[in-house]
C-alpha cells in the first residue's frame, strides 16, 4: 500500500485514506457550449495515460477531504511530489530535481 | 508437423527429439502488407485469421516482450457472452462460437472447457439486473438462465446459500456454454498456426514510432530492430495501446489500471464451474491442475507496474471466504498483476482510426480474454476489408464524441 | 529410541516422547521434532507422491523449500490443511497427518502408471492431444484430466477457526533470524527505534541451529544464540516473531507478515486466532533471508533418500536424526563436505563423496582422508536404484567432456547432494530491487534497491557466518564485528546444469522441479519447440510453478535452459518473483473481514423498531431497509397490498432516514446548486423545496432528490439512498477543483437526521398536535414547503413533500430522537389505523405516480429527455454539469429509449421487471428489442398491474401495442402515460 503525502494535512498517510480522482490539470471549459463535439469529447474522455510521469488528482477522503494534485511515476508507482489544487503544474526541472 | 495421435506416439518412441519449433523466431523483413503490434492472443489471432480467412499472409506480429506475456497470460480465463446490450452480446457470442472448435481449427488444444459461468445475485437490484440480462439474452439467442439459490448450490456445491449472510445468495444467472480455457495455449496455438501460414512473429522488438506519409497515412513502424514498412498497421497492445496510438499522433480515451489475480495450491477437484460475484468482487474457478484461480479487483490508480496492493488481495479473499467458507483454509500460492486498458464506457474500441491504415483493438478492460478469437477475427476482417464488420461497427472511437456509448457496467450500476 | 536417533545431538528433548500418526500408523517422536525429522528418525523416507507421474518421493529439504514431502495436516474433519510441508510441521502429542495424491495407498499407488507412460506425457503434451474426436473433450478427456488433477485433498467443511489481522509500524523490520538477522536486530535495538525480527521457523536462529560446533566471540553458537535472543527479548523496543513469514514486500516499505499461532499446539491447547496477518510499515527493512541449497540434476535424483546435504546436516545437528546409516554424497560445492564430516563424526558411515569437480580444496581432501572417507573427484552419478528408497548409486568417471560408461555401483541408504546455493532474493524482488548475476556463485544477487531495504548475509551472496553477522550489524548502524571461525572453503561449481552422463539424455529422468515432475529433458524439449523466453519455458514445462514456487528448481532450470539456448544466463533472464514467499492461508488474508464484519450494515435509529415488528429487510447499498411488515402469515404480495391501501386510504408511516442528506451552505450556495443540478435555484424562496435532477458530465442522470431552502444561504439537499457518498464526492470535486471561488461549504448530514415520512389523507391530522410554530394549513404550508420547527419538542426540519402522491410530510429530527418520535407518532396514529410500510410499498406508490427511481428506471444511459423530465431543466441556464453533453448528436438522435408507462391487455398480468419489449410478436431469434420493463407492480389501489418501461422513441408511441415475449407466452401491453394514479395531483391537498 502506497504512502501518500497530503499537502493539506502535511502528513504521509496510507493509500486507504485516499481516493484516486483521475488525471489532473484538465480544466472544465469556461463555456462548454462554445466547444465542438470533438473538443467536448476530448475534455470528457481523452486522457494522456503515460508510461512515466503522470499528473493526477487524489482526494484525502478519510482525512481532510481535500482534493490535491500529485506527480507520480506510473511505471514505478512512486510519488514524486504532491501539491495543492490551484498550484501550477510542476515543471520538468522541478520534477527532475525531486527525483534526483 | 501436425499434432495427431500418430505424431505423438512416434515422437514418444524417438525421445521427443524431432518436434519442430512451434513458431520460428523471425527476422523482420523490410516490409509487410500488414503489421500487428502486440503478440497477445488478440494480435496473434488477428494475424492467423488474416492469413487463414482473409488471404493476407505477408503479415508480421511485433512484440516488445515475449508472446502471450501480457494480459493473455495473466488473466483468470473466464469466457462468457451473456452481455446485456445487443452489440456486446453479438460481439462476445461471436467469440464463443469461435472458441468452440478452436482447438481443432488450430490443431492445438486450448482446453476450452464449457463448465458454465454462474453470476451471483446478492440483492434485489442484482436480481432485477440479471433478469434483464436473461430476458435480453434469450431474445438474442444467447444462453443464460436463472437459478434459485438452491439450484445455484446444486450447480456449485461449495456455495454457502444461507440467508443470514451479509451478502446472501439470492440466485444466479448461469450461462452453460461459458467456461474457461488455458490462456497460454491460446497464444501459442495462434502463434503456431499463424507461423505455419507464413506469418512472421518477431519478439523482443519494441515499437518506438509509427511513420506516416505526407497524407497522414501510415508507412510503417520504427522498432528496436529498425524500420519495418507496412501500409496497414493493427494495434492490439492492451495496457500499452494509448502509448502506441500516441506515436501516430492520436490521443485515446484510455486509462491503464493494475489488475491482480491469484491461484491457490492445487487440491483435488472441488469446484466444478466458474462463479462470479460482481457485488463482492469475487471471480473463481478451479484449473485442470487443481488450483483455485481467483480474480481480484483493480487498484484505483493508473499504473503500468503490473503490481498491485495487498489490500486488494485481502478484500478479494475475504469475499471468497464469505461466499465459500470451506475455502478459508486454502492457501494462496501466487499472486500477480497486469495492466488493463479501460475506456470510459468499459467497452472495447475495435475498428478503424482517424489515421489511414491504422486499426485498433483496445480498451477491453478486465474482460479481454473471453473475446480473444472474436476480437482477433474482427480486427483481421477490418484490416483486410478496410471497413468494420457489422459486429464491431458499433465499437468505434467516434462513439465518445457522438455519445453512443455501450455501457454495460452503468446498466448494472447500483443505486436507489 | 530408533536406530536413526542420535540422542546426543540436536535440540530435541529426548525426555519428552510424543506420539503422532502418519497415514494412520502411530510413531514416536520427540519434543522439538518436525514431522519430517520424526519420520526420518523412524526410518520413514517415503512420504509422498509427485504431481504428474506419482513417483515415490521422500524428504529433500529441512525447511520451507521442501518440494516433495507434502502432507495433509489433520486436526479434524473441518481442519484438514492440504499440501503442508512435513519439514515445517512442528510435532505435538496427538499430531496427525496423511500422505496425499495416491490411490489406494502411498506404498501402492495405481496412478503411478503415469510414470511408466511418461514418454507420452512430456511437457506441454496436453496442447498436442485430446482433440479427436471433438466431442470427446467435454465428455471424456477433460473430466478424466480433472479427476486426476490436484495434489492434496479438497476441503470438506467450513473452517471453524478464527483469523486476525492488524497494522503495525516499526523503524526497523528484519526478516530472517539467522546470524545476520540477529546481529542486525541487536544493533538496531541499540538505536532505540522499534525493531521487529521475524522468522518463518518455530525457533529463531536460522543456520546457527544447525551449527552447534560454531564459535562466536569465543562462545559456542548455541550459547551465543540463547544470550542474544534473551537480550532481544528483554529489550522493550524489540518484538520477536517466530512462526511468522514475510509473505510479500509491497510499495513504500509495506510488508505482509503471516504469523501462525496455533498449528504447533495440541488441538485442545489452541486458543484464539489460528493465524494473524500483520501489515507492517517499516522505515527500513533488513533482509537476512539466507540462501537455499540447490539439488543436483541427474537421473534418479528424486528417489526417497536423496536429499540436500544441508538438510541431512540439519536433521542431524538440530533434530538428532541420522537420515541413513550409509550415506553417499554427491556435490559440486564445498558445503556438502562439512555436512559429510558432521555425519561421519556422528558415526554415520559415509559411503563415498562424489565430487563432479576435478579439483578440490586441499583442506577438504585432508579432512576426508582423516575420516577415512572415500573421495571421488571428477566423477558423476549416472543412476540411482531403489523402489521406495535409494539403495544404490552408480558413479562414473568424467574425462574432460566424456563420461566413462563403465560405472561403479555403490550401496547406500541415503544420498545427499549439493549443487551450490541460491540467495533468497524473493522479497527483495517483490520490492522491485534489481538483481545482478554472479558467475562465481552461479546465482542472482541484489543490485540496486527500490525501497529503503538492504540485503545482508547469504541472501546478498555473502556466505560465511562471520561476514553475514558483520553485514547485519552494519546494516542496522552497528559496527560490531564478530570473531567467528568460518574458514571452511565455500566455493562450488554452481554452473553445473546437469551432471554429466553417458546415457541418452532423452531417456533419463533427471528432475529439476521435483513436485511438478519437470525434468531436464522437458526443458530442452521446450527450447527445441521454440520456447526461448524463460517465462515461456516456465509456463510450457511448469518448472517453478509448484507449491514451492521454484525455490530449489528455478536456478537449475534457468541454467539448463541457458545451455540449451546457447546463451549466458543473464541473457536468458529470470522469471518474476511473486508474493507470497510461501503459501498463505486465505483466512489470514481475509483477516477479521468475515461474517458480520465483512461489510458494515448501516441501520437507521428506527431499525430496531422495525425488527421488533417483524419487518422483512432488504439491503440497499450498505443500508438495510425494511421491505415490508407482514402480519400473521401474509406473504409479500398480501402485505404490500395492505400497506399500500392503508396509506392511500388513511395513513402510512415510513422510515426514510437512509435518504442521503447534504447541507449546502454559503453565500454562493444557490449558484453552486445551479451548476450542479439541471434545475434553477436562484429564485427558489426560503421555506420552499424543489425536485432536483443531477447529471454526470456525460449528460446521463446520476441522482435526484428534493432540495429545500432553509435560508438564503442554506439548502438541505437530499439524495438517493445509495447515491449519497457519490453525490457528495461529485459536489466536492467541482467545488474544490473547478469553482474554488464559490463561497460554499458542503456537509454530509445523512446520519445526523432521522427521517419519518407520513403519507395519506390523515397525515396532517396526525402531526398537527405535535408541531410547534408552523401553521400547517395548505396556504401557509403548501406542498413543497419546508420549515425549521419543533415536533414533540424536538428540533426538526419539517418538509411537506410526497413520494406517494398522497398528502405527505417528512419530519427530520436529530437521529437519536428518531425512534422516540416514531413511537410517539405510531401510538397517536392508531386512531387513523396508521400502517408502517416498507420500501416495496414506497416503490409501488411512487410508480403509480410515475416517479422514477434512479438506478431502476434509469441505468446510467438515460438523459433527462429520455426520462421525460425536460421540465426539470432550467431553460435559461447557460451551463450546468452535463448540459453540453445533452447536445451531442447521438443524444438528440431518434431512436433513444424513452420512459413510458405500460398497461397490460390483461389487467391481472404483472410484467417481469427486466423483461424485453418488441414491436412485432412473430419474430425469430434474434429478435429486435426496442426496450425493457424497468418497474412493474400490482396496483391494489387501481386494481390492475402497472409498469414503467424504456422504449425506443416511446414518447411518440402512446396508445401503441407492444409485446413482451416470455418463455411461455407473448404478453401484450399498451404504451401509456407514466402517471397512473391521480393525474391531477388532487390527493396532495386532501385535508
Amino acid at each position: 500500500m502506497m504512502l501518500i503525502e497530503c499537502p493539506v494535512c502535511k502528513e504521509k498517510r496510507p493509500e486507504l485514506e485516499f481516493r484516486y480522482a483521475g488525471e489532473a490539470h484538465i480544466a472544465r471549459p469556461e463555456d462548454p457550449d462554445a466547444l465542438s463535439d470533438q473538443e467536448w469529447a476530448k475534455y470528457l474522455f481523452i486522457r494522456s495515460n503515460p508510461r512515466g510521469t503522470h499528473f493526477e488528482r487524489w482526494v484525502h477522503a478519510h482525512g481532510c477531504a481535500k482534493f490535491f494534485n500529485a506527480v507520480r511515476d506510473t511505471v514505478t508507482d512512486k510519488f514524486v511530489m504532491t501539491y495543492k489544487c490551484g498550484e501550477a503544474r510542476p515543471s520538468p526541472e522541478q520534477i527532475a530535481e525531486r527525483q534526483s | 508437423m501436425r499434432y495427431s495421435v500418430r505424431s505423438l506416439f512416434a515422437n514418444a518412441l524417438s525421445g521427443h527429439k524431432n518436434w519442430p519449433e512451434q513458431w520460428p523466431d523471425a527476422t523482420p523483413k523490410k516490409s509487410y502488407d500488414v503489421i500487428i503490434v502486440g503478440a497477445g492472443g488478440h494480435g496473434l489471432g488477428a494475424a492467423y485469421y488474416l492469413a487463414s480467412k482473409y488471404g493476407v499472409t505477408n503479415v508480421a506480429v511485433i512484440e516488445k516482450g515475449w508472446l502471450g506475456g501480457g494480459n493473455t497470460g495473466r488473466n483468470t480465463t473466464i469466457i462468457r457472452s451473456n452481455y446485456l446490450y445487443d452489440e456486446s452480446a453479438r460481439l462476445y457470442d461471436h467469440a464463443v462460437d469461435l472458441w468452440d472448435g478452436l482447438s481443432q481449427e488450430l490443431n492445438y488444444n486450448v482446453m476450452f472447457s464449457k463448465r458454465g459461468v454462474l453470476m451471483l445475485a446478492h440483492n434485489v437490484h442484482d436480481v432485477q439486473s440479471f433478469q434483464r440480462h436473461i430476458h435480453a439474452n434469450r431474445l438474442n439467442g444467447v444462453d443464460n438462465q436463472w437459478l434459485t439459490p438452491e439450484q445455484s448450490k446444486e450447480f456449485c456445491p461449495p456455495l454457502d446459500i444461507s440467508s443470514q449472510k451479509r451478502y446472501p445468495v439470492m440466485g444466479g444467472a448461469l450461462q452453460k456454454r461459458a467456461g474457461v480455457a488455458r490462456h497460454d495455449s491460446v497464444a501459442w496455438g495462434y502463434a503456431r498456426a499463424a507461423a505455419q501460414l507464413g506469418v512472421d512473429i518477431i519478439q523482443n522488438c519494441a515499437v518506438t514510432g509509427i511513420k506516416r506519409d505526407a497524407n497522414g497515412a501510415v508507412e510503417g513502424v520504427e522498432t528496436e530492430k529498425g524500420f519495418i514498412a507496412a501500409k496497414k498497421i493493427g494495434v492490439s497492445a492492451a495496457g500499452n495501446s494509448s502509448i502506441i496510438m500516441n506515436m501516430a499522433g492520436l490521443d485515446f480515451p484510455l486509462e491503464s489500471y493494475p489488475l491482480q489475480a491469484l491461484v491457490s495450491e492445487p487440491v483435488k477437484p472441488i469446484f466444478p464451474c466458474v462463479v462470479m460475484s460482481n457485488s463482492v468482487h469475487a471471480y473463481i474457478s478451479q484449473s485442470d491442475k487443481g488450483e483455485l484461480v481467483i480474480g481480484a479487483g483493480t487498484d484505483q490508480y493508473l499504473s503500468y507496474s503490473q503490481r498491485g496492493a495487498l489490500h486488494i488481495i485481502e478484500h478479494t479473499l475475504a469475499a471468497i471466504c464469505e461466499i465459500f467458507p470451506i475455502f478459508k483454509r486454502m492457501r494462496m500460492l501466487r499472486s500477480w498483476g497486469g495492466a488493463v486498458d479501460v475506456t470510459p464506457d468499459r467497452s472495447c474500441i475495435l475498428g478503424k482510426t482517424p489515421v489511414q491504415g491504422l486499426y485498433v483493438n483496445c480498451g477491453w478492460g478486465t474482460g479481454g480474454f473471453k473475446a480473444t478469437p472474436g476480437a482477433a477475427d474482427l480486427l483481421a476482417y477490418t484490416i483486410a476489408k478496410d471497413e468494420p464488420h457489422p459486429i464491431n461497427a458499433p465499437f468505434t472511437l467516434e462513439r465518445f464524441t457522438t455519445g453512443r456509448l455501450i455501457d454495460e457496467a452503468a446498466a448494472a450500476a447500483v443505486a436507489h | 529410541m530408533s536406530q536413526y536417533r542420535r540422542t546426543k545431538k540436536g535440540r530435541v528433548d529426548s525426555r519428552q516422547q510424543i506420539s503422532f500418526s502418519f497415514d494412520g500408523k502411530t510413531y514416536q517422536g520427540l519434543k522439538g521434532d518436525t514431522l519430517a525429522s520424526a519420520l526420518l528418525a523412524n526410518g520413514v523416507h517415503l512420504v509422498g507422491r509427485s504431481f504428474k507421474y506419482h513417483r515415490p518421493r521422500g524428504i529433500m529439504a529441512a525447511g520451507s523449500d521442501e518440494a516433495n514431502a507434502l502432507v495433509a495436516f489433520d486436526r479434524g474433519e473441518a481442519r484438514v490443511t492440504p499440501n503442508m510441508r512435513a519439514t515445517t510441521l512442528e510435532l505435538y502429542d496427538g499430531f496427525k497427518a496423511q500422505s496425499q495424491n495416491n490411490w489406494p495407498s502411498l506404498n501402492f499407488d495405481v496412478t503411478a502408471i503415469n510414470d511408466r507412460l511418461s514418454a507420452f506425457f512430456p511437457a506441454g503434451f496436453y496442447n498436442k492431444t485430446f482433440m479427436w474426436p471433438k466431442s470427446f473433450w467435454d465428455k471424456v478427456y477433460e473430466p478424466a484430466i480433472r479427476a486426476t488433477a490436484g495434489l492434496g485433498p479438497a476441503p470438506k467443511a467450513a473452517d471453524p477457526d478464527k483469523y486476525d489481522a492488524n497494522y503495525t509500524h516499526c523503524e526497523t523490520l528484519i526478516v530472517g533470524a539467522g546470524p545476520a538477522g540477529i546481529a542486525a536486530a541487536r544493533a538496531a535495538a541499540k538505536k532505540g527505534g522499534r525493531v521487529i525480527l521475524v522468522d518463518e521457523q518455530g525457533e529463531l536462529g536460522g543456520s546457527l541451529l544447525s551449527a552447534p560446533d560454531q564459535k562466536i566471540d569465543g562462545q559456542p553458537a548455541w550459547d551465543w544464540l540463547a544470550e542474544s535472543l534473551a537480550e532481544l527479548d528483554a529489550a522493550e523496543n524489540v518484538t520477536l516473531m517466530p512462526r511468522t513469514t514475510a509473505i510479500g514486500y509491497y510499495h513504500d516499505n509495506f510488508l505482509g507478515l503471516a504469523e501462525r499461532l496455533t498449528d504447533h499446539l495440541p488441538e485442545d491447547a489452541a486458543e484464539g486466532p489460528r493465524e494473524r496477518l500483520h501489515r507492517v510499515w517499516a522505515q527500513e527493512v533488513i533482509l537476512a533471508t539466507g540462501a537455499i541449497e540447490r539439488p543436483l540434476v541427474f537421473a534418479g535424483n528424486d528417489r526417497p533418500g536423496v536429499m540436500l546435504a544441508s538438510a541431512a546436516q540439519t536433521f542431524l545437528n538440530r533434530y538428532g536424526v541420522a537420515v541413513g546409516e550409509k550415506i553417499a554424497v554427491v556435490t559440486g560445492h564445498d558445503s556438502a563436505y562439512k555436512a559429510a564430516f558432521d555425519l561421519s563424526d556422528a558415526d554415520i558411515e559415509i559411503a563415498v563423496i562424489v565430487d563432479c569437480r576435478a579439483q578440490v580444496d586441499q583442506k577438504l581432501i585432508a579432512e576426508a582422508e582423516k575420516r577415512g572417507i572415500s573421495l571421488r573427484t571428477g566423477h558423476t552419478v549416472t543412476a540411482t536404484k531403489g523402489r521406495h528408497r535409494v539403495k544404490s548409486i552408480t558413479i562414473n568417471k568424467v574425462n574432460g567432456d566424456q563420461v566413462d560408461p563403465a560405472g561403479e555401483t555403490l550401496e547406500c541408504d541415503a544420498l545427499i547432494m549439493s549443487g551450490g546455493w541460491t540467495p533468497s532474493v524473493h522479497l527483495w524482488s517483490h520490492s522491485k530491487g534489481s538483481l545482478q548475476w554472479r558467475d562465481d556463485i552461479a546465482a542472482y544477487v541484489p543490485d540496486k534497491p527500490n525501497e529503503n531495504a538492504i540485503c545482508v548475509g547469504a541472501c546478498n551472496g555473502d556466505f560465511g557466518i562471520g561476514a553475514a553477522m558483520a553485514a547485519g550489524a552494519k546494516a542496522a548502524g552497528g559496527d560490531h564485528t564478530f570473531d567467528v571461525d568460518d574458514t571452511w572453503p565455500w566455493t562450488g561449481a554452481g554452473t553445473l546444469e546437469i551432471l554429466p552422463t553417458h546415457r541418452d539424455e532423452s531417456r533419463i529422468k533427471a528432475f529439476v522441479d521435483f513436485q511438478n515432475d519437470v525434468t531436464a529433458k522437458d526443458i530442452r524439449l521446450a527450447v527445441r519447440e521454440g520456447f526461448k523466453s524463460i517465462e515461456h519455458i516456465k509456463r510450457y514445462t511448469t518448472t517453478g510453478m509448484a507449491t514451492d514456487q521454484g525455490k530449489t528448481s528455478n536456478l537449475n532450470g534457468l541454467q539448463i535452459a541457458a545451455s540449451a539456448l546457447g546463451r549466458p544466463v543473464p541473457q536468458v533472464g529470470l522469471t518474476t518473483f511473486r508474493p507470497p514467499y510461501t503459501p498463505t492461508t486465505y483466512g489470514a488474508l481475509a483477516g477479521n473481514n468475515g461474517g458480520a464484519a465483512f461489510d458494515v450494515v448501516r441501520k437507521t435509529s428506527i431499525d430496531g423498531w422495525a425488527e421488533e415488528h417483524g419487518a422483512v429487510f432488504e439491503p440497499v447499498g450498505l443500508w438495510r431497509r425494511a421491505r415490508y411488515f407482514p402480519r400473521d402469515g401474509e406473504d409479500m404480495h398480501q402485505a404490500v397490498a395492505r400497506e399500500g391501501k392503508a396509506t392511500r386510504d388513511s395513513l402510512g408511516i415510513f422510515d426514510a432516514s437512509t435518504l442521503g442528506k447534504i447541507e449546502v451552505v454559503g453565500p454562493d450556495a444557490a449558484e453552486f446548486l445551479n451548476r450542479m443540478y439541471t434545475n434553477p435555484w436562484t429564485k427558489l424562496g426560503v421555506g420552499r423545496c424543489r425536485y432536483g435532477l443531477m447529471l454526470g458530465e456525460d449528460g446521463y442522470i446520476m441522482d435526484d432528490g428534493v432540495i429545500g431552502r432553509l435560508a438564503d444561504d442554506r439548502f438541505h439537499v437530499t439524495t438517493t439512498t445509495g447515491g449519497a457518498p457519490r453525490v457528495l464526492a461529485h459536489m466536492e470535486d467541482y467545488l474544490q477543483t473547478e469553482w474554488p471561488d464559490l463561497d460554499v461549504w458542503l456537509t454530509s448530514i445523512t446520519e445526523q437526521w432521522a427521517v419519518i415520512a407520513l403519507n395519506g389523507p390523515n397525515a396532517r391530522k396526525l402531526i398537527e398536535p405535535f408541531v410547534e410554530g408552523v401553521d400547517l394549513s395548505s396556504d401557509a404550508f403548501p406542498h413543497m414547503a419546508v420549515r425549521e420547527c419543533k415536533v414533540c419538542g424536538i428540533d426538526a426540519r419539517l418538509f411537506r413533500v410526497s413520494f406517494s402522491g398522497e398528502l405527505g410530510f417528512e419530519i427530520n429530527v436529530p437521529a437519536h430522537y428518531g425512534r422516540a418520535l416514531w413511537e410517539t407518532l405510531y401510538a397517536a396514529g392508531q386512531q387513523y389505523d396508521i400502517t408502517p410500510y416498507g420500501t416495496e410499498v414506497m416503490h409501488v406508490l411512487r410508480a403509480e405516480k410515475g416517479f422514477i427511481i434512479v438506478g431502476q428506471d434509469t441505468d446510467g444511459t438515460v438523459t433527462p429527455y429520455d426520462a421525460g423530465m425536460s421540465w426539470a431543466i432550467g431553460k435559461k441556464k447557460k451551463d450546468f454539469v452535463g448540459k453540453r453533453s445533452l447536445a451531442r448528436p447521438d443524444i438528440v438522435a431518434e431512436g433513444r429509449k424513452q420512459l413510458v408507462g405500460l398497461m397490460t391487455k390483461n389487467p391481472k398480468t404483472v410484467l417481469e421487471e427486466g423483461a424485453q419489449i418488441v414491436m412485432t410478436p412473430n419474430q425469430s431469434i434474434p429478435m429486435e428489442m426496442v426496450g425493457h420493463v424497468t418497474s412493474s407492480y400490482w396496483s391494489e389501489t387501481l386494481g390492475h398491474s402497472i409498469a414503467l418501461a424504456l422504449v425506443a422513441d416511446g414518447h411518440d408511441l402512446k396508445g401503441q401495442t407492444i409485446y413482451v415475449p416470455m418463455p411461455d407466452e407473448m404478453i401484450e401491453a399498451e404504451i401509456v402515460d407514466t402517471i397512473f394514479y391521480d393525474k391531477q395531483g388532487e390527493q396532495l391537498n386532501v385535508f
